[in-house]
């Protein structure tokens, strides 16, 4: 019998014991004797939020397929456990073996968004392991870092000992292989990251030096050991049509209700379509589809290995998948009867996808949702979001025609060039939408019903490899004052019965924009903001913005060097070093085309030479183009 | 066609509670390729009910979930193929058991089928002190508790929303005895929707009268006590206790 880390004590006193068990349905045990590398993998956040990730079940099953390799999970403990543990002196266990991580070869971050970066702290400071990796001993773990925040890893460079950037399925043969060569040989954790920095994808923040000039921007930024390279080019998997290749027939089932509780299905990675704001667009180019029967076969095997009631298609932009039309009809087919949901997320609204919605879901209680991001059309073309009001109203005529009632707009505020002129245009538009329903559906055809148009805006936060990197972001106070000229203009709508309008928190959007640009200097204020006690970030119920501003103002430092400033187009950012196939020349000319307000074709129409074609594969050289 | 399935649910499964639970069955009967019937309408789920929920923390041999079939196997390889699907410690499915039709009244009118949960009369369950949670005086705790058992009337304060209520759990309590020896204690309780007495709330009321010398001071006596469901049962026709699992039959 497994002998459980938490006694039944704790396991009754706290939230959702469930959560730390582990024993779920698919999970992999092995004998820890018999294995050359354990190997902790981490989602930074509770378990709920951690278990929806398809990144980790991915890794998990990729690990677990070599015989001498045992791969756990490890999530954060919520905030009740994590007292208990601090007060008890319970070291972090992962959930398979509840062993403590401190005696795992490896552990395994991903690092999904900025607002978990406390967190990372906290489960290495519970794990045991010292925070900065300068103070790790021979004993402790490596602490590896991926996920789409190693695109800029510099504010977290001081607590992780390597990153693996781009596509996990490519590169861990070579590091497990060194790490094991290391250990038989007698090797020194020095020796290994000497090693490891050989590998491709992996950067050794150690291995790097920064220096700054006087105005505080980069002016150097350089490898200090031999085998540390200049520049580390991301990894990235070009077989992905490849019918072989290994993906998750076992997910493992979580007992309790989770996020995302589903099979989920990825049919493609990477996206055609280069809207500048889009970190995702850019660094997962080009974009790769996966083999249709592939498909197929997975989604039987998962749905079958697991139980699940619900599958959805994963990708940036589902409708863009060459053999979507198939898939959806084969998934209907097969599953829907069988009292099996299908949930199409990503789905351009047209006739096409109607039809198919109609097929799945109710109608009544579903909405429709578009991403239209900005209020007009000059604005959506300066952020090369090609959806023009036209599609839209035609989208939701169709929609409304077909039984929906119920539409989501989302939208982002702070974009550049953004005029007054935009902002009002997202209460505009919502109304068109609105008024499109009174004009298509005759009032003795709406049995009573209204129609429901919510419309949601975020702050834009500039991200690093899109071409709206160079854009200053604002203060939050600006931030409420363009929320509040679109409320009021909601208000001032011929429909406003109909519309509703919501937005975001400003405090957080600030935080998320000195990581997401950040330097190593912002790794002071991350751990100062720790030591107060902010944890879990991205919830709103334990998110503390004046920890956060004490935290600056302990370091001395002044957030807005991060957020506000302007960047000039010579400036070195801290996340140059990283090659992600596309060129910082291509992203110069689209923030030119931005600033002009020029469209850039997608992929499919046209190739804009982004550099990805680099990579030899994917959508570059499909016969389209 | 209605089916009994009987599990014990043990081990880490004990911190699984009643809504996670279910969700648990209706994927393993999904993976087990049970031809479960589905309810109509907009959205359709599978018609199962529990007999009668089970607190976290406790375990249990003698659980029960019914279920609606289109089809089934036999019994032997129904219980084969769900525990094949089951892939977690812990659950085990005891038994898989055909409910009769209630059939007819004695004026040929079509008896109305009783779930599971409204059947439910009681259960007997097994409290075991937990490692390090004894009582020092252990001969002196027996007395006590034998004098509890011995007891014709045991009131309890009931906090309501409005204000608190005695009332005496003793007419509850089928049957309540501790083994010495074996040191075990051992309780028949009224259980289900019309009366339900948990043994916890025994212990509760032993601790705060006759037992105060010896009361652990933890605010869940789950704490100090592995507490085990061992069987559950309806009322019979003479008002005898029978087994769920009786009320079934064997699919050859």
């Amino acid at each position: 019998m497994r002998k459980l880390a938490l006694s039944d004590e704790i396991l009754l006193q706290i939230d959702k014991p469930a959560r730390y068990i582990g024993g779920e349905v698919n999970t992999v045990m092995k004998d820890p004797a018999k294995v050359d590398i354990r190997f902790a993998m981490c989602f930074p956040d509770v378990y709920e939020i951690g278990m929806s990730h398809l990144g980790i079940q991915i890794l998990y099953d990729m690990f677990n397929r070599h015989e001498n390799i045992w791969c756990e999970r490890v999530y954060s403990p919520w905030t009740d456990l994590d007292k208990i543990m601090r007060s008890r002196h319970i070291p972090l266990f992962a959930l398979e073996s509840q062993d403590p991580v401190r005696e795992f070869d490896f552990l395994g971050i991903t690092i999904q968004y900025e607002m978990c970066y406390t967190n990372i702290l906290q489960v290495l400071d519970l794990s045991e392991i010292p925070l900065y990796s300068s103070d790790r001993t021979e004993e402790d773990p490596i602490v590896i870092g991926g996920g789409p925040c190693t695109y800029n890893p510099e504010p977290l460079a001081d607590f992780f000992d390597l990153f693996y950037i781009g596509e996990g399925e490519t590169a861990y043969d070579q590091l497990m292989k060194h790490y094991i060569d290391n250990k038989k040989r007698g090797g020194s954790r020095q020796d290994f990251l000497a090693l490891a920095a050989t590998v491709p994808g992996i950067y050794v923040p150690s291995f790097y030096e920064t220096e700054y000039n006087e105005d505080g921007t980069i002016r150097r930024f350089y490898p200090t050991h031999p085998n540390a390279k200049p520049t580390v080019r991301k990894e990235i998997l070009m077989n992905m049509g490849d019918p072989d290749i290994c993906y998750p027939e076992k997910p493992v089932v979580p007992f309790i209700k989770v996020t995302q509780d589903r099979v989920v299905l990825e049919i493609q990675r990477g996206c055609t379509r280069g809207c500048r704001f889009c970190q995702a667009g850019m660094v997962y180019r080009p974009v790769r589809e996966r083999d249709l029967e592939f498909l197929k076969d997975k989604a039987y095997k998962m749905l079958k290995n697991t139980g699940h009631e619900e599958i959805s298609l994963s990708s940036l932009s589902s409708s863009d998948f060459t053999h979507l039309e198939e898939l959806v009809t084969f998934l209907i087919e097969e599953f829907h009867g069988k009292g099996i949901n299908i949930s199409l997320p990503s789905l351009r609204i047209d006739a096409f996808s109607l039809d198919v919605m109609k097929k799945i879901q109710d109608v009544r209680k579903s909405s429709l949702t578009f991403a239209p991001e900005a209020g007009t059309q000059r604005l959506r073309d300066v952020i090369n979001k090609g959806l023009t009001e036209e599609v839209i109203l035609n989208g939701a005529a169709q929609a409304f025609k077909g039984g929906w009632n119920k539409v989501k707009l989302y939208f982002m505020l702070g974009l550049p060039t953004e005029t007054e002129e935009d902002m009002e245009g997202i209460a505009v538009l919502a109304n068109e939408v609105a008024r499109t329903y009174f004009d298509t559906i005759p009032r003795e055809e709406r049995k009573g019903q209204r129609v429901q148009v919510t419309a949601s805006s975020s702050f834009f936060i500039p991200k690093p490899f899109t071409p709206l990197q160079w854009a200053p972001m604002f203060e939050k106070e600006e931030y409420l004052h363009r929320a509040r000229i679109v409320n009021r203009k909601f208000k001032e709508q011929l429909n406003h019965k109909s519309l509703k309008y919501q937005w975001h928190e400003a405090d957080v959007t600030v935080l998320e924009g000195v990581f997401a640009r950040g330097d190593r200097r912002t790794a002071r204020v991350l751990l100062r903001a720790y030591e107060l006690g902010c944890l879990y970030d991205s919830w709103s119920e334990t998110f503390d913005n004046e920890k956060w501003m004490q935290a600056f103002a302990d370091c001395g430092m002044d957030y807005h060097f991060y957020t506000t400033r302007e960047r000039s187009l010579d400036e070195i950012f801290p996340w140059d070093f990283i090659d992600t196939g596309v060129t910082k020349d291509f992203l110069k000319r689209e923030w030119k085309n931005a600033m002009e307000g020029k469209v850039t074709p997608n992929c499919h129409e046209r190739c804009s030479g982004c550099g990805a074609k680099s990579f030899g594969g994917g959508v570059c050289f499909e016969a389209a183009n | 066609m209605k089916l009994r399935i009987k599990f014990s649910k043990k081990e880490y499964m004990k911190f699984i509670g009643h809504l996670d639970l279910m969700r648990f069955f209706q994927k393993a009967i999904r993976r087990a390729d049970i031809d479960i019937a589905y309810s109509t309408g907009y959205s359709p789920h599978q018609v199962m009910s529990f007999a009668a929920p089970l607190g976290v923390g406790l375990t249990s041999d003698g659980e029960y979930l019914d279920i609606e079939v289109n089809s089934a196997d036999s019994s032997e390889a129904m219980k084969r193929r769900l525990n094949a699907a089951l892939l977690t410690h812990g659950i085990e499915v005891v038994s898989v058991r055909r409910i009769p039709d209630p059939g007819f009244d004695a004026q040929g009118n079509a008896l109305k089928d009783r779930s599971a949960m409204a059947m439910v009369a009681g259960a007997d369950y097994d409290l075991v002190f937990k490692e390090g949670h004894e009582p020092k005086d252990w001969d002196g705790f027996c007395d006590a508790f034998d004098a509890f058992c011995a007891l014709e009337q045991i009131t309890v304060l009931k906090a309501t929303k409005k204000s608190s209520l005695t009332a005496d759990i003793r007419p509850m309590i089928k049957s309540c005895r501790l083994d010495r020896k074996s040191r075990v204690i051992t309780m028949s309780l009224s259980t289900g929707s019309s009366a339900n007495l948990k043994p916890e709330l025994v212990m509760e009321a032993f601790y705060k009268g006759i037992g105060s010398d010896w009361d652990p001071a933890v605010e869940s006596y789950q704490y100090s006590m592995q507490i085990n469901r061992r069987e559950t049962y309806a009322l019979g026709e003479n008002g005898e206790w029978i087994a769920l699992e009786a009320l079934g039959e064997v699919i050859e």
